[in-house]
């Protein structure tokens, strides 16, 4: 029997095992909408905005393993999801976004809310296609979860026209799609493998560099189990944060440009780097001149395009990390490495990860508390100082979580990623860090918090200023703080060099924002007031609870590493 | 840097050719052509793409284009005996009557058809490699004032014997 399109997509929906989607409604996606009203077991998150929605979307993925679904309409709802699908896109995150459009005899003739989005987004998602035939849907939407999911896990975006929502047809959803131009790689070079071990266990100073690849291969235990046979340290990237517990003593801390000292002096001074999992971004080499020079470097990852395109690899393997891991722990012996290991530990000592103690607050006191608070926790981050304090100070691996957004760094990320977590997982704590800047570019989500009762701990760092860019202001520019203070009004004077007695309040007032909201909003200007604050926003599970965290002005995010200079040559103090 | 060639198998769908194009365009690869038409399988569309790089840059252009899902086969013919053809018109124009024949002396030379011819004009149907298109080209600027040139880009595949190009 045929049934219509909007049956069809709610059947895929059910087959696939969504049991929640992230909408926002619109005159393209009504039908569908109806038809999901009628159903019980598919929960509908409604947002406040589609960037928040796709954001949401994202947080969820990450949390829960699951492909993130969206639904939004024609028009402003598809463009305003784009970078939700750049930034899917970058950090890897399996999404299946389907768009609203005008229907087909429409098409191209500039009606009300169309817009070519298959075309907008061609270069940010895995895959995209607009549903020209209504026979062809029950296949398209599996391909979409197919793409979604495998492989190099990614955005795919489904564009159906009005009338095939509504028009009948084929009622089989298939139980597999077979598509010719789309093999995933599911096996690894056995020969490859044996090489690069062959490599790594010549080395006198192995490192281990990984990356963002562990957490989407769920290869924690095998990389721990590798490196634990092996004894050799490990080095991680922001994405890859997480990858070996924080407490762990193979275990160095992060490279990059915010890297720690030690590390991007081992990574610099080492003479195999295995690298999995990790696409060599500019903001892990620096240099690409200067990139572990005296390296032979093995990379493991499961993008071909991924390999050698930065950085030329030595032993260069398309997998899993899982998979590969697994082999490799089949052949792993330990190896002596002590010796390096303690020279890192000694470069570690003489320039240590750490904020001044001597007055206030600073960010890595707040860290710490964090630390202490939580034994198991998704962390979410959005994008500026923050989140690279958080990615430094953090304890992140075992039952603790990092989401991030790595790839596009999109400001606006924390706040909707931490509900999308928070819905994935209502019964762990979910905290968001955030800066005022980024806060205040999705900020109207606190309303989807309050709708969905999704009382996520939101922990504001609050220097008045776009604090990452002044950062380099502040270094580079002169001081000169073009754009970057939140305080400035059109009174003030154009030349502004920094923070003094006339400078006007800073608005909004964020306690009293979350407190109109309903939510629970604490103001902390002290390191004393910290650990109470996070106590008393782990009690209240009604709403969620934003601090406010009165940081210095002028607090930098060190090490830095300018951007292009060689990794060994970081700013210190 | 140097021209490579690519035949690229990929779906006959709407919007496959602006993704591929949109691939070269959005990572700055420097296209120099490409041709597009349906296969023996309707389905199937196979593209000639010729560009212009160095090693590294070609490697990263054939992975970019085998992650695409659309595309379905890539063939690297720049070691391989192919045989390429452009097709290509040559109208020259306001010529004197004793220009005539030099038009069609031309012709004889390269081995292309007169297909078209008024009082003044001479059209020419060049099906050639491209190299020898750009030596006609060169040719009929330097020696007529008016011309007007269409070409096609070149379409290639792979040689059955083995020393062909």
């Amino acid at each position: 029997m045929d049934i219509t399109g909007r049956k069809l997509f709610v059947k895929a929906l059910r087959e696939e095992g969504v049991d929640t989607i992230f909408g926002y409604p619109g005159g393209m996606v009504t039908d569908i909408f109806d038809e999901l009203y009628k159903q019980e077991d598919i929960q509908v998150v409604l947002p406040r905005h589609e960037q928040g929605l796709i954001f949401e979307a994202e947080g969820y993925a990450k949390a829960s393993g699951k492909v993130g679904v969206c639904l939004v309409t024609s028009g402003p709802g598809a463009t305003n999801i784009i970078t939700g699908l750049a930034d899917a896109h970058y950090d890897s995150i399996p999404l299946v976004c389907i768009t609203g459009q005008v229907p087909l005899g429409l098409i191209g003739n500039d009606a009300f809310q169309e817009v070519d989005i298959v075309g907008m987004t061609s270069s940010v998602t895995k895959y995209g296609v607009t549903v020209r035939d209504r026979n062809d849907l029950g296949r398209i939407l599996k391909m979409a979860f197919h793409i979604a999911k495998t492989g190099k896990p990614g955005p795919v975006l489904i564009d159906i026209p009005k009338d095939i929502q509504v028009q009948a047809g084929d009622s089989e959803y298939p139980s597999e799609v077979h598509i010719r131009g789309y093999k995933p790689n599911e096996s690894v070079h056995i020969g490859q493998l044996k090489k690069a071990y062959r490599l790594l266990k010549s080395a006198k100073r192995p490192l281990i560099l990984a990356g963002g690849g562990i957490h989407i291969g769920g290869a924690h235990e095998q990389l721990q189990k590798f490196a634990e046979r092996t004894q050799i340290p490990v080095v991680t990237t922001v994405m890859g944060k997480g990858a070996l517990p924080a407490n762990h003593p193979l275990y160095l801390g992060n490279s990059g440009m915010h890297g720690r000292y030690s590390c991007n002096i081992a990574v610099s001074k080492c003479d195999v780097l295995f690298s999995i999992g990790t696409r060599f971004n500019d903001r892990i080499t620096g240099d690409l001149n200067e990139f572990a020079p005296k390296a032979k470097i093995i990379h493991i990852d499961v993008d071909t395009a991924a390999i050698s395109r930065n950085v030329v690899v030595d032993v260069p393997i398309v997998a899993d990390a899982k998979l590969a891991l697994e082999k490799l722990c089949e052949w792993a012996e330990k190896q002596d490495t002590e010796k390096w290991i303690c020279q890192i530990r000694e470069w570690d000592k003489e320039n240590p990860l750490e904020m001044r103690r001597d007055r206030g607050m600073t960010p890595q006191m707040i860290m710490e508390a964090i630390n202490q608070s939580y034994k198991e926790a998704i962390i979410v981050t959005d994008v500026g100082q923050h989140q690279m304090w958080a990615t430094q100070y953090l304890d992140i691996g075992g039952r603790k979580k990092l989401i991030t957004s790595g790839g596009l760094g999109s400001m606006g990320f924390g706040l909707p990623a931490a509900i999308g977590a928070k819905i994935a997982k209502p019964y762990q704590h979910v905290v968001c860090i955030t800066g005022d800047g980024g806060f205040q570019m999705n900020m109207q989500e606190m309303a989807t918090a309050i709708t969905q009762e999704a009382p996520v701990t939101i922990c504001l760092l609050n220097n008045y200023y776009l604090g990452m860019v002044r950062q380099m202001q502040q270094l580079f520019y002169g001081k000169r703080y073009a754009a970057t203070c939140l305080r400035r009004r059109k009174g003030c004077p154009a030349t502004c060099k920094g923070p003094n007695d006339a400078c006007p309040p800073y608005e909004p007032d964020f306690v009293k924002f979350a407190q109109c909201y309903g939510a629970h909003g604490i103001r902390v200007t002290e390191q004393s007031q910290i650990a109470d604050a996070l106590a008393q926003a782990k009690r209240n599970e009604d709403a969620p609870t934003l601090i406010e965290f009165m940081i210095a002005t002028d607090e930098l995010v060190l090490p830095m590493v300018k951007g292009g200079n060689p990794m060994s040559e970081m700013i210190l103090k | 840097m140097k021209n490579r060639w690519i035949a690229l198998y990929v779906e006959n769908q709407v919007g496959v050719l602006a993704k591929v194009s949109g691939l070269f365009s959005g990572k700055s690869y420097n296209l120099q052509s490409l041709t597009v038409g349906t296969t023996e399988d309707a389905t199937v569309s196979r593209m000639t793409i010729c560009v212009m790089s160095d090693d590294i840059t070609f490697e990263q252009i054939k992975k970019q284009l085998n992650r695409m899902v659309e595309v379905i086969k890539v063939i690297d013919l720049t070691n391989v005996p192919i045989h390429m053809k452009e097709i290509l018109f040559a109208k020259v124009k306001d010529l004197k009557s004793s220009q005539i024949d030099e038009v069609f002396r031309i012709a004889e030379v390269f081995s292309v058809e007169v297909t078209d011819i008024g009082k003044d004009s001479v059209m020419l149907e060049c099906k050639l490699t491209e190299r020898r298109n750009n030596e006609l080209i060169e040719l009929l600027k330097a020696k007529f004032r008016n011309i007007e040139i269409v070409r096609g880009g070149a379409v290639a595949i792979e040689a059955i014997s083995t020393s062909c190009r």
